[in-house]
């Protein structure tokens, strides 16, 4: 009784406070896809046809994000959870259905996509902040934040080529966290760094949690995921699997694949 | 993504979406970064940096002068052929580059459009953005040398120019970005530019003056030659700094191609045509470029 008004409460909020959603989205990709006149006159001869296999990515995928959510997509490799998040970040467009967003997006999809080797950190810095959507203002208004968080400010105007790469990740994640979006998509990047800045990392994104950002966030670090979401939605082949509190997902998760906990 | 557009997007909208061209006012900062950070990596480790800008246009210049002009005889029919060639040269090498970076601007910049979505017209444009950093540098030396052999501007010149400018940016962006979608898929794209660039200098004039093939093309091939936006445009930057170059029109026959005006209306419609054509299939094509590449 008590849990089925609790669930229909939520389901109030769930259609008022939505901020993405995800309809019927399907995604095929394509497997072989160049085609050159060298191959096209060899499968003349052979009688072999041109290989036009697909791929379903993502299949019928349908659940919605809230405001202030923090939600984990879990499943094993190859199971369409980045495909899913480059469907809500806009990257690629699904095959069908629809993904709408409401407020701005910004991605930690591989943190330092943006940065060019040949430039100084503090031009990475407003390339990579321009790229996220920040305005000039912004970026001057919180480029000493993003320098203090990288902890490296003695090598600022230093070309990144001459970064370690522990460096790079750090400035990148500077930029990428200070970037303030309505909705963060974060995938794999919790990975990066020595403990220390890791931990830094993970306690600046809860922080940023707290506040009422939503967060999308892939990963196989479990424990992040324990920690970080409180809902978790598992992939399986392209579909929802299962899709409920973070913990239970994971358990079922690992009963299905024969991993203990 | 700037806030700008949030505010004003208070509702739903798709991810992915844009609207081309037009979106691009609102990121003229990351555009002005993308033209900074292009100009700097392609001059980086170099020693004499932007001073290449003025080189490679003046090498070209000197050896189209001294072995098609002294040696070939071409300087003997023109007056001032040094400013005729050089007002032609710039144009033509102008719309070169935008059309075949605009053209590869995709592939290189395939780490981005893999990961982070942005209005992807951003890339040609960056790159337009950089062949007028290196056309200014051009354009003075141009300039310099006109006003050296007497060269006054006037109104009609300036307006001469711009409007070749526009010609030249209009088809080069237009081409380049439906080019740029064919590159995704098929690299022969970019193949097939360097070809089309290696016959636009010849098929314009830009070494000879248009009135020399008109006796050797059938009417309706010199009618389209006429009307090739970058005849027109050639031919506007010609009006521009050659004429006032030479004092005595009539005895150098100079006059201005037949019906130039029609010419130019012409080839504003091309330009406009292959804006909307470029634009249209590179929005077609733009939602699968991040899984092609």
């Amino acid at each position: 009784m008590n849990n089925k008004s609790l669930k229909n409460g939520n389901n109030k909020i769930d259609a008022k406070n939505a901020v993405i959603k995800i309809a019927n989205v399907d995604k095929w990709f394509r497997l072989h896809h160049n085609y050159s006149l060298k191959d096209a006159f060899v499968n003349l001869f052979t009688h072999k046809k041109r290989d036009k296999s697909l791929f379903h990515a993502l299949s019928n995928i349908n659940f919605n994000i809230n405001s202030g959510e923090a939600i984990g997509l879990v499943g094993i490799n190859g199971s369409g959870k980045s495909t899913l998040l480059k469907c809500i970040s806009g990257v690629i467009k699904p095959d069908k259905g629809k993904v709408s967003i409401k407020g701005r997006i910004a991605g930690l999809i591989e943190v330092g996509a943006g940065f060019h080797p040949d430039l100084t950190g503090r031009e990475n810095i407003f390339l990579n902040g321009a790229i996220l959507g920040m305005t000039k203002e912004q970026i001057i208004q919180k480029f000493d934040d993003i320098v203090e968080f990288s902890e490296i400010p003695q090598f600022i105007d230093s070309e990144v080529r001459f970064y370690s790469s522990g460096m790079f990740l750090r400035l990148a994640f500077a930029v990428a966290i200070h970037s303030d979006p309505d909705i963060f998509l974060i995938d794999e990047i919790l990975a990066v760094g020595d403990a220390k800045f890791r931990e830094k990392c993970l306690n600046r994104i809860s922080e940023l949690s707290k506040q009422g950002k939503t967060m999308v966030i892939v990963s196989h670090a479990e424990q992040q995921i324990r920690q970080l979401c409180q809902r978790a939605v598992w992939i399986n082949k392209g579909k929802v699997q299962m899709d409920g509190p973070a913990n239970e997902v994971l358990d079922a998760m690992n009963k299905f694949t024969g991993l203990k906990k | 993504m700037s806030n700008k557009v949030d505010k004003l997007r208070a509702g739903f909208y798709q991810p992915g979406r844009s609207k081309g061209l037009l979106d691009l006012f609102k990121h003229s900062y990351l555009l002005s970064l993308l033209r900074k950070k292009e100009v700097k990596v392609r001059y980086r480790g170099s020693f004499l940096g932007l001073i290449w800008t003025y080189i490679k246009p003046l090498t070209t210049f000197f050896i189209y002068y001294y072995f098609v002009g002294r040696i070939m005889g071409a300087d003997r029919a023109n007056e001032h052929y040094a400013i005729y060639l050089f007002s032609g040269l710039i144009s033509i090498q102008f719309f070169n580059e935008t059309f075949r970076n605009c053209t590869k601007s995709i592939r290189d910049n395939a780490a981005l459009v893999r990961k982070i979505y942005l209005p992807r017209e951003l890339f040609p444009i960056a790159t337009w953005r950089v062949a007028i950093t290196h056309f200014y540098p051009q354009l003075f030396i141009l300039l310099v040398a006109s006003i050296i052999q007497g060269w006054y501007p006037g109104f009609l010149h300036i307006l001469a120019v711009l409007l070749g400018f526009i010609l030249l940016s209009g088809l080069a962006i237009g081409a380049g970005m439906l080019f740029a979608a064919m590159n995704v898929f098929y690299r022969d794209a970019e193949n097939l530019v360097e070809l089309i660039t290696m016959i636009t200098t010849w098929f314009s004039p830009i070494l000879y003056k248009w009135s020399m093939i008109e006796q050797h093309m059938p009417l309706w091939l010199f009618k389209v030659y006429m009307c090739n936006p970058l005849t027109c445009a050639a031919e506007l930057f010609h009006y521009a700094f050659w004429w006032p170059t030479n004092i005595d029109f009539t005895n150098y026959g100079l006059s201005l191609p037949p019906h130039f005006g029609f010419d130019i209306c012409i080839s504003i419609i091309i330009v406009i045509l292959m804006m909307v054509i470029g634009q249209l299939a590179f929005r077609k094509f733009e939602g699968r470029f991040a899984q092609e590449l």
